[in-house]
């Protein structure tokens, strides 16, 4: 397969994983908060394809794309979305906090803007064991405002720490919209110039754009440590969560199905398809396999047990 | 040898980054300026900038990058100019340091020391002069440390800095200078276990940091007037000693617990009711509590000194009791 067949396959899976993590979340196998990433996948997939498998990932509460991206197993994912024993962090995190440390995957957080310090902290161990790897740090514009931000562009800046800030300006922090969450939301890139770190921005629903702009950047970065940020726009063709509809209260039908001419995965097949990448039946093909991944992951989900009462201790502390 | 509280910091931090390069110290003017408090001094000298970082003016951006290297497998020690600055750090070590464990099912660890002077001074007033260990204290995931002596000081700040978890270590400004013997070889303290610093049969105050020093003042006065009172240092806070403190109740029969807090959810609220819940049959009486008065610090000095426990009111506290 090519690199443009796996990156749609990539996209896909996320696709049809938070699709059925919708459904699955109608039948009551998934509760508490669920933020999907539907819209989103090509920011996460474009990054991802552009980093080794020992480089920091580390991400918001809608972190499931990210999760899947960076190479967990979806039905490890799938398991604790269910709040399985056999999830990847055996029931107790949730879709909020996925963690996956054997793919450096460090983690879904949910207070805004709280894992920004941590992804500079991350960068900062690369640095001070004298290693190249690098930090990918994803987040909403919804964070950009927050002190913790701030703070952490000071610190990676100050230092030149290896962090690259991806700012998935999606338009909305949960129902606001951008222009009433900061007065200067045009380029929200300036913010992170304004403490010295170099930025672009890029079109996130362009998968190719943003696996090539994070390509450029960590490749100078691993020589010459110092931070970068991306305001890659993207948008949600969800709600926030599964608590509001796609379109209603702070937006219009119409701008979300304008929104979704700009499909990620769209794009992508119809350059493919037009370049002669690929096939209707590679496309097919893809889709039959992704469908029965996505099958498996809800079957060994539900077939998984719930965690032993008695691991309700566990993990507080380190023994 | 005998050292200062200051000094006993400054050796155990010292001799535990040069046996492990993973430990590296990050706080305000840790550095060149030798610490605020000068517990760092020489540091940046003997270890260089690279592990003795001084930070701009931002707790929860160094102490979340701390949290960030601890993730990755460093060994931080955080140095708080003083415990009211962690305020703007709590959520990093509420919602970061403690849980990450949990929430990774036991994936990740952040084994990493947030250290720094918490308590009143003299007229500091009311942002500079707070006793928040209760607050720490809450969180599961957390460990809370609060030496009184040099020798507690640095055997437990050695073994903190050893610790595979967030231990947050809450100094006194008042002791810095408070001298002590410490022996001259390599040594660590449990974490958890209390320590009898004084045994008497009467009565038993529970008591921590600063106010350890209080409650033997006043056991030396007490035993004066022919009452003999057991002194406990908590030393650690969590987690509690309770068999410690069960068996000298068990002794004793009656309780009194000194905190320099708020009494309000304080400190010894929690000890009481460890103490009644699980060694009431060991009672011959309610448990009695000298705490921090219900107000901000007052700077001047006749108010500061009425709002913190002294040696009258724990005297009075104790024969209250008897």
């Amino acid at each position: 397969m090519n690199d443009f067949l796996t990156l749609y396959r990539d996209m896909l899976l996320i696709r049809r994983f938070e699709e059925k993590s919708a459904e699955m979340y109608a039948l009551a196998k998934i509760a508490g908060f669920l933020h999907l990433y539907i819209g989103q996948e090509a920011v996460a997939v474009g990054c991802m394809h552009a980093i080794r498998p020992d480089d920091y990932a580390i991400a918001a509460y809608r972190d499931h794309g990210h999760c899947l991206a960076k190479g967990s197993d979806p039905k490890k994912v799938m398991a604790e979305l269910f709040g399985k024993a056999t999830g990847l962090c055996k029931g107790k995190g949730g879709s909020m906090h996925l963690i996956d440390v054997e793919r450096n995957f460090m983690g879904g957080y949910a207070i805004v803007g709280g894992h920004l310090p941590l992804a500079v902290g991350l960068a900062f161990a690369s640095r001070y064991r004298k290693e190249d790897r690098v930090v990918l740090c994803f987040f909403g514009d919804g964070a950009v405002p927050s002190g913790h931000t701030h703070e952490a562009f000071n610190l990676a800046a100050l230092w030149n720490l290896p962090v690259i800030f991806v700012c998935e300006n999606n338009r909305y922090g949960m129902g606001t919209p951008v222009e009433r969450e900061m007065l200067l939301y045009k380029d929200i890139a300036e913010r992170a110039k304004a403490h010295g770190i170099e930025a672009e921005q890029v079109n996130g629903m362009d998968v190719l754009a943003v696996k090539e702009l994070v390509t450029r950047v960590v490749n100078r970065m691993r020589e010459d440590p110092q931070p970068f940020f991306i305001e890659a726009a993207t948008y949600r063709f969800m709600g926030h969560s599964m608590s509001d509809p796609a379109h209603g209260h702070y937006r219009t039908k119409e701008e979300v199905g304008e929104a979704r001419k700009q499909d990620p995965l769209i794009l992508l097949k119809t350059k493919i398809l037009q370049e002669g990448l690929g096939t209707e039946a590679d496309f097919k093909q893809l889709e039959r396999d992704v469908i029965e991944t996505v099958t498996e992951c809800v079957k060994f989900a539900d077939e998984s047990p719930f965690p032993d009462p008695s691991s309700l201790h566990e993990d507080v502390s380190v023994e | 040898m005998l050292i200062t509280y200051r000094e006993a910091l400054n050796q155990a931090m010292r001799e535990e980054m040069q046996r492990d390069p993973r430990v590296f110290l990050i706080g305000e003017e840790v550095g060149y300026y030798q610490g605020a408090f000068k517990v760092s001094k020489g540091f940046v000298e003997e270890f260089g900038a690279e592990r003795v970082l001084d930070t701009p003016i931002t707790e929860a951006g160094f102490t979340g990058l701390a949290i960030g290297a601890a993730m990755a497998g460093l060994r931080p020690i955080v140095e708080l100019m003083t415990f009211n600055f962690g305020i703007l750090a709590l959520d990093q070590i509420v919602n970061n340091a403690a849980k990450v464990r949990y929430m990774s099912g036991g994936q990740l660890s952040v084994p990493m020391v947030i250290r720094g002077p918490g308590s009143a001074a003299h007229q500091l007033a009311a942002q500079h002069s707070q006793s928040l260990e209760a607050w720490f204290c809450h969180v599961p995931g957390l460990k809370v440390v609060a030496p009184a002596t040099p020798y507690d000081a640095k055997g437990l700040l050695k073994s903190a800095i050893r610790d595979d978890n967030p231990v947050i270590f809450m100094e006194a400004q008042l002791l810095y200078g408070t001298k002590g013997e410490v022996p001259d070889h390599d040594y660590t303290l449990p974490i958890g276990r209390a320590a009898v610093t004084r045994t008497g049969g009467d009565v038993t105050i529970v008591a921590y940091s600063k106010m350890a020093l209080l409650a033997l003042e006043a056991a030396d006065a007490l035993s004066k007037e022919g009452i003999e009172a057991e002194v406990i240092d908590l030393r650690t806070l969590k987690p509690l000693d309770t068999d410690m403190l069960l068996a000298s109740v068990k002794k004793t029969g009656r309780v009194v617990i000194v905190e320099e807090g708020w009494k309000f959810c304080g400190l010894g609220a929690q000890i009481a009711e460890t103490i009644y819940s699980e060694g009431f049959d060991f009672l011959d009486g309610p448990i009695g509590r000298v705490a921090g008065e219900e107000v901000p610090m007052p700077y001047t000095r006749p108010l500061e000194d009425l709002a913190i426990p002294d040696l009258a009111r724990v005297m009075s506290a104790v024969k209250h009791l008897l």
